[in-house]
């Protein structure tokens, strides 16, 4: 609960082009690793440093990963700017993680 | 059913459904700890199946369930099953139940490499230890495909995930959409499934029937039949038709029949506590009366009776009987009798079966009666209609509850066929005939069987009084069968026939009487005749007689006055000679 206060209030502060993004993970599993390592990576290289990014294990989190309707993992949610987007996988496909935060390469 | 209980707990422990007649056919019930397929076609009932799984295991087993709906909405669920009485919100609250919706849009979802369900195995834990669910459910997996497009990962993750449920002890249930040449359109549910269960919903002259199928169980008999159920106000209903072995139990006890004279042509006391009756006739011959009388008398030594009528509404059975002098509606309302009334064409056969089982389940009558049976072949073939009827026999039978079906003959030789169909099924026989003579239709009634007691070979005629039915003896002579007028005038006649012959008896009599005076008299007169002939015999004889002897004195005479003895005159003097 507090993580959703959290993050609202936060919300709130962000604004445009600002990336607001959730990456939900699977404890330590290799493919959470990769994930979180690949979304870093590009993130870094395409953002210019306006992202907000929250890295959440589903383990810990199953009612947030309820109320987030998550499914497979892992999972990004891009929160902001919209369209909302979600998307799944190790973020080894570069193209498809550029196309699904609607950074122009 | 104990003893096999026992004998399953050694090898299967078994999950009771709570499902009326499920548990029967699968003797008692899901694998437990076990994953279980339910498949089959749109609109088959799949999801109320299992929905209704998690609500009575919940109500009646004390055994929480999880609900993970991949197509509808919580709120969608429960308005859907609130129909049924199941009020999810309450055992939501009551944490008996957890109703979890997983939905995956795929226009909003970019897969970028490669991932698991891991958060479905999260929310799926998650939500069975928070209420410490036995059940769950999972409608519709396959949704997942259609969200999600790299199948080998989701194969993977499908067999992943019924071991997950196995390892949670969870009894679950795993629905999928039936697929083109397998039960499944993954094809892999139903061999990683540990029980399979196939609904199906089929039209048939369009009359729709749904069937299940237990097609695999492992480690378990299961019946194998395609056992028709029901979807009513109540929730499914399966009908178990496995009992067919012949051991049920025999009552010797009576049953009136509710029309005195047609006990006493059942040797007296009626017919046998859950026997069958079949009582046909042709139209309009009283066979719904008879049925009426017999639930009439039932009601009224307090049984409980239920009137499946296929033909007529309750009102007008109930206005019609009255004419007789039969009062149903106290009986209805005192709830001693209630109407089951259903056109024939409302639902399959099958249906019917189960609607009937249903109701016969719910009220325990102790007499039944079903008022026409040959309007259900509208839904059904002969054979059909028969093996439904073997069935429901069957099954009052074991529930010791006497039957009776009244069946609509025709004059045709083919349907003297469809009796024979289902008298050979039933335990006593009622025949009415129409009798037509002299403009006249009568109805003649008699027992054509009725198994393990004596019974008349009689025809009676049957008759409708304002007080009730009757049966009459008929009138047998040189006629033939009289009935109807011609029965009371042949009586009327005979009556006349005897005055007029004892009339004419006592005339012959009397004739007799004077001839035989008028002979005595004949004879008293050869009498005097020869009495007075026998006289004048008589004086000859004795003149003769007197002749001789004076001739002999004379001659005596003679010879004394020649002797010259003058005293041999004297008669002393010849008796001392």
């Amino acid at each position: 609960m507090d993580d959703i206060n959290l993050m609202s209030d936060w919300e709130q502060q962000a604004e445009d082009e600002t990336f607001d993004l959730r990456l939900f993970v699977a404890g330590t599993s290799p493919v959470s690793i990769r994930a979180i390592n690949n979304l870093k990576s590009i993130l870094d290289e395409y953002s210019s440093g306006q992202y907000n990014l929250e890295i959440i294990d589903a383990h810990q989190q199953p009612t947030l990963a309820r109320d987030e309707n998550i499914t497979a993992l892992p999972m990004l949610i891009k929160k902001a700017p919209n369209p909302k987007r979600l998307l799944v996988g190790d973020m080894s496909d570069r193209s498809k993680v550029l196309r699904g935060l609607g950074i122009n390469q | 059913m104990t003893n096999q209980n026992q004998k399953h707990v050694k090898t299967l422990v078994k999950t009771p459904t709570g499902i009326l007649g499920l548990d029967e056919v699968t003797l008692g019930g899901l694998p437990q700890g076990r994953p279980t397929l339910i498949c089959g076609g749109a609109g088959c009932g799949k999801t109320l199946f299992s929905l209704e799984f998690i609500v009575r295991g919940a109500q009646e087993f004390g055994e929480p369930g999880v609900f993970i709906a991949f197509e509808e909405k919580a709120e969608e669920l429960a308005t859907n099953v609130a129909s049924l009485g199941f009020d999810l919100y309450e055992l939501q609250e009551q944490k008996k139940i957890k109703i979890d919706y997983i939905h995956i849009d795929k226009s909003e979802i970019e897969e970028t490499g490669e991932y698991d369900l891991e958060g479905l195995f999260i929310r799926l834990g998650y939500a069975i230890d928070s209420i410490g669910a036995k059940r769950v459910v999972l409608d519709t997996i396959e949704n997942l495909f259609a969200g999600l497009s790299n199948q080998a990962i989701l194969r993977a993750e499908l067999r992943r995930l019924f071991q997950f449920l196995k390892d949670k002890g969870v009894t679950a249930i795993i629905t999928g959409e039936r697929g083109e040449s397998s039960l499944t359109r993954q094809g892999l549910e139903e061999y990683v499934s540990d029980c399979v269960i196939l609904l199906d919903h089929r039209i048939i002259n369009q009359i729709s029937t749904r069937r299940l199928r237990i097609v695999k169980y492992r480690g378990s008999v299961h019946g194998t039949n395609e056992y028709p159920f029901l979807i009513d106000e109540e929730g499914i209903s399966v009908l178990p038709v496995t009992s067919l072995q012949l051991d049920k139990e025999v009552s010797t006890e009576r049953v009136p029949s509710g029309i005195p004279a047609l006990d006493t042509m059942l040797s007296g006391d009626g017919f046998y506590r859950g026997s069958s009756i079949l009582t046909s006739g042709t139209a309009g011959t009283g066979k719904t009366s008879i049925a009426a009388s017999f639930i009439n008398a039932a009601c009224e030594r307090n049984e409980r009776c239920l009137y499946f009528a296929f033909e007529e509404s309750p009102q007008q059975i109930v206005r019609n009987m009255r004419s007789i002098g039969i009062d149903l509606q106290r009986h209805i309302d005192s709830g001693s009798l209630q109407f089951q009334a259903s056109r024939p064409t409302l639902y399959g056969l099958e249906m019917h079966l189960v609607a009937i089982h249903k109701a016969i389940r719910k009220f325990k009558p102790t007499i039944v009666v079903l008022d026409p049976i040959t309007n259900l072949i509208t839904v059904g073939t002969m054979s059909e209609v028969k093996s439904m009827l073997v069935r429901l026999i069957d099954f009052l039978q074991v529930e010791q509850i006497t039957v009776m079906f009244t069946a609509l003959a025709l004059n045709t030789i083919t349907n003297e066929q469809t009796d024979e169909g289902i008298s050979s099924l039933v335990d006593a026989w009622i025949q009415i005939k129409d009798i037509e003579l002299n403009g006249e239709r009568n109805r003649g009634l008699y027992v054509m069987k009725s198994r393990g007691m004596e019974h008349s070979n009689q025809v009676r005629e049957f008759v409708f009084t304002k007080t009730g039915l009757d049966l009459i003896d008929v009138y047998i002579g040189p006629e033939g069968v009289l009935t109807g007028s011609a029965r009371a005038t042949q009586i009327m006649l005979e009556e006349t026939g005897e005055l007029i012959h004892s009339q004419a008896l006592n005339r012959k009599d009397r004739e007799l009487d004077r001839r035989r005076k008028m002979l005595e008299g004949k004879i008293d007169g050869l009498r005097t005749e020869f009495e007075s002939t026998e006289e004048e015999l008589n004086k000859v004889y004795i003149e003769e007689q007197i002749k001789k002897e004076r001739i002999q004195e004379a001659r005596r005479n003679m010879e004394d006055i020649r002797k010259g003895n003058p005293t041999s005159n004297n008669p002393d003097n010849k008796e001392s000679k």
